[in-house]
């Protein structure tokens, strides 16, 4: 049985200007152990429908699924409260910009404690020695030093490491990850996706990793969903999507990649590509 | 389809028509109308200032005629009251609805001016302090710290009683009093704008120190300005009342509407309606103001916009 | 050999940071005297991490800050803008775009007055002219000539940033400083972003420093490529070169740490995992 099913998922955003559909029935299944990439560009509603799995849409979104259902769990019958006691614990996330996703305010230590206390009710000392072993886990030197120390005082991919740290905290079956090396340096990357990978495998989670750069897909993934404005474009394992693309925008895209250029220009593929003209329409 | 014919389908719109600022003001008006309190409030407003341009039709007397027959008479509705003196007389005979008509006049025309001359003066020395920061900013903003650290209304007191009283007087007060505000506003807006990229572009492209100051950064630090010039105009009109109550303001027979507070005060016990109407008057107005000075800062500051 | 458009001598860039209260007064090095020379047409690449000194060196090349010390010639003429006031003339030979086209664009300036300014500020070009060659240029950088009355944020990050290349163009420079010039563009419009830059080199000559921490990008574009490290240029020469003999051990890494997107690296790593 798959842990998270989705079936025929809709996001409609209320704005100034009507309803706007940013997820468009889209359908996934990620089973255990598995490691699922979502592949899009701006807008491909692929941030939005992980956001709408894990409730944290604004109130001005509507979502509504034919299935969505977690390690056996049908999320939309769930209340508020009950929802809350799997995110977080059995379901986690962690986002593109590290520095903004820890709180300036409260030290590293403190807010990993926080999800133990609030998930695992475990006592103080507990708590800290919990601490101490998952920044090791994640591979921060000096971690008994680290835990006092605040969000500013550390680099932009420790600040990510402290985020998966508190990520699987409570050992999740499930870490969604958007975009989690978007806004870190090639070499950082490099050393990020490793100890994801290396989590992966040790705990046995499934992951969903929503990414726009194919490079990372080709690192990290199992298989593949590539989407565009809201629809799945094309399932496939990492393997076979790459050798052999189904859908003509996965073509585009890949031929879009610098290192796969013949000659000296660019391929772009018409059809798709005109869209950004009408992706002005959108943003204005 | 091909790549670069495809734009054609999503716009229509000929070239000299300017599609954007009307979408503009649509939604500027749709953040601004989901605030139903400063929809309210601008209606009054427009509501004040056609009775302020058109005070000669509305108004039933003069406002300085003295009705020798008619001292202190009550509103209409109480045991006493004329119909030919709506909103009662005052001491001396005068229609009390005619007086705060021409109030209105009075009233607006300080908010204008007053917050007129604290803006451009407080814009002028925002941006020069923002833009070249270092010692020119230093002592600006010092100034500004000192005239901030006094009450105002103390403040505005005693440069009245330097320049003496009077209605002019009292404005130029009340505008250097605000001033300090939209300097600060300004050059926190100047400070953040400055470092932006499409100032360095402007200056890659050769903008000189001017054209940078007031053509590329002022028009992208006006929200903020907007709403504090809103919210100075409603405290201006309190303010000018208050000087005009403690007789520094606008003089007697000005029917100006803290003025008219302070000629009746004696008779406060006797006849209610000589103090409370123009209190009244000064009330909804700087109400009416202040809550459509929310509804801007809704619809126009961007920290505030919701996506 | 073609002429050399920019050359660069052991260019140094030091921030100083006056001590607070509780902190000593320090300087950073944030440039470490770095040489290079870019011949006209020709593109240079700056690679490197963030807080390299590439955007710093960025803006020293683009003469908005003066360097510390070393020369800088831009055609030939040695320019320290910390000494001597520029003249339009320098002014309008070397141009920049920036990495976000979100940010690079005056919200309140129509486009036309966008395109328009360089000439309006620089030269004495009557404003029918200037219109008429903003239009031109719309056109150039394959956008339409109604696009002329529209505010920035009526278009999408590609076409923004397509309007950030036709501006620095207005002016003819002869160097444009392109900074992280796609990296905040979707992979479909980079592509269409780096043809247009391509077209633009071939048809005016254009010779272009092109700063970027995207290796695949830059291997795609590049001529010759210098990768900095902490402020220095740990690595200079011919594109070929250094992509298929890198000496520095900063270099290596780099490259080992770019993620592949090719069949062979997948198969590679699915093996690994199999055997894992």
């Amino acid at each position: 049985m798959a842990l998270l099913e989705i079936e025929n998922l809709v996001v409609e955003f209320q704005t100034a200007s009507g309803p706007f559909r940013a997820v468009d029935g889209v359908s996934l299944k990620v089973h255990e152990r598995e490691v699922l990439a979502i592949v899009g560009e701006s807008g491909s509603g692929k941030s939005v429908s992980m956001l709408a799995v894990m409730g944290l849409l604004p109130w001005t979104a509507k979502v509504t699924a034919d299935t969505m259902t977690f390690n056996g769990r049908d999320l939309l019958k769930l209340s508020h409260s009950e929802r809350r006691k799997i995110v977080g614990k059995d379901m986690a996330m962690i986002f593109q910009e590290p520095m903004a996703s820890l709180n300036p305010c409260f030290t590293v230590g403190f807010q990993i404690e926080e999800v133990l206390r609030i998930h695992l009710n475990m006592d103080r000392a507990k708590r800290r020695a919990r601490a101490i072993e998952l920044l090791q886990l994640v591979g921060i030197p000096d971690p008994r030093d680290r835990l006092g120390h605040y969000p500013h005082q550390m680099s932009g991919g420790q600040c990510q490491r402290v985020m998966i740290a508190i990520a699987i905290a409570c050992n999740p079956k499930l870490l969604i990850a958007d975009e989690p090396t978007t806004a870190l340096d090639v070499t950082i990357q490099k050393q990020i996706l490793d100890l994801l990978m290396k989590l992966q495998a040790e705990h046995g989670m499934g992951l969903i990793m929503i990414t726009h750069n194919m490079g990372v897909v080709a690192e990290t993934a199992d298989r593949v969903i590539v989407q565009y404005k809201g629809r799945k474009m094309e399932e496939a394992d990492v393997l076979s999507l790459f050798e052999s693309p189904k859908s003509n925008y996965t073509k585009a895209l890949l031929s879009a990649l610098p290192e796969n250029a013949v000659g000296d220009r660019l391929p772009t593929i018409a059809g798709f590509m005109a869209d950004e003209a009408a992706a002005a329409g959108v943003a204005s | 389809m091909a790549g670069t014919s495809a734009p054609s389908t999503e716009f229509t719109g000929s070239v000299s028509v300017d599609p954007s600022r009307r979408a503009r003001f649509a939604e500027f008006w749709y953040y601004f109308s989901e605030n139903r309190g400063a929809v309210i409030g601008f209606w009054f407003f427009v509501f004040l200032v056609l009775v302020a341009i058109f005070a000669p039709l509305i108004a039933p007397h003069a406002p300085n005629a003295q009705y020798r027959d008619a001292v202190l008479v009550p509103p209409f509705w109480q045991e006493g009251g004329r119909v030919s003196y709506l909103l009662g007389t005052d001491p001396v005979g005068r229609d009390i609805l005619s007086r705060l008509i021409y109030g209105t006049r009075y009233s607006l025309f300080i908010g204008v001016i007053v917050t007129t001359i604290a803006l451009v003066g407080g814009i002028f020395i925002g941006v020069i302090a923002g833009y070249f920061r270092g010692w020119v900013d230093i002592v600006i903003m010092r100034l500004m710290d000192i005239i901030l650290a006094f009450p105002s209304l103390l403040l505005a007191l005693v440069l009245v009683a330097v320049l003496g009283p009077g209605l002019t007087n009292a404005m130029i007060a009340i505008a250097l009093v605000f001033q300090p505000h939209f300097v600060r506003l300004t050059r926190a807006a100047v400070m953040s704008e400055k470092s932006r990229d499409y100032v360095v572009g402007a200056k890659v492209a050769g903008a000189g120190h001017l054209r940078l100051m007031f053509r590329t950064i002022l028009p992208n630090c006006m929200a903020p300005l907007i709403v504090q010039a809103t919210l100075s105009f409603s405290n201006a009109i309190l303010d000018a009342a208050a000087l005009g109550f403690l007789g520094m303001g606008a003089q007697p027979p000005t029917p100006e509407w803290g003025t008219m507070l302070a000629e009746a005060r004696e008779f406060i016990l006797r006849a209610w309606w000589v103090v409370t109407l123009p209190g009244l008057a000064i009330l909804i107005t700087v109400l009416a103001i202040n809550l459509m000075g929310d509804g801007l800062r809704d619809a126009l500051d961007p920290k505030l916009k919701r996506s | 050999m073609n002429p050399v458009v920019l050359e660069a001598k052991n260019i140094v860039r030091d921030y100083h940071l006056s001590g607070g209260l509780f902190n000593k007064a320090r300087t950073v090095h944030a440039v470490k005297g770095v040489s290079f020379s870019v011949e006209k047409g020709k593109t240079l690449a700056i690679v490197g991490e963030s807080g390299c000194g590439k955007s710093t060196l960025a803006r020293i090349i683009t003469l908005i800050d003066p360097a510390t010390s070393g020369d800088l010639l831009i055609d030939g003429n040695k320019i320290d803008i910390g000494k001597t006031a520029l003249t339009p003339e320098m002014r309008r030979k070397v141009q920049i775009v920036f990495q976000n086209p979100y940010g690079s664009l005056n919200p309140r300036q129509k486009i036309g007055d966008v395109l328009g300014e360089p000439l309006l500020i620089n030269t004495g070009v009557p404003a029918d002219e200037r219109r008429e060659r903003a239009m031109q240029m719309l056109l150039k950088v394959g956008l339409e000539e109604k696009h002329y009355n529209r505010y920035p944020h009526m278009f999408s990050g590609g076409q923004r940033q397509r309007i950030a290349i036709a501006r620095a163009l207005m002016l003819n420079p002869s160097l444009l400083v392109l900074d992280e010039p796609v990296s905040a563009l979707d992979l479909s419009v980079q592509a269409q972003v780096l043809n247009l830059l391509a077209d633009l080199q071939d048809e005016f000559q254009l010779t272009y420093v092109f700063i970027s921490h995207d290796l695949s990008v830059v291997r795609y574009i590049a001529d010759e490529v210098m990768v900095m490290y902490y402020g220095e240029a740990v690595e200079y020469g011919p594109r070929d070169t250094v992509f298929s003999d890198p000496q520095h051990s900063y270099t290596k890494t780099l490259f080992a740490a770019t993620p592949r997107a090719d069949v062979a690296s997948i198969k590679a790593r699915l093996e690994k995992k199999k055997a894992a």
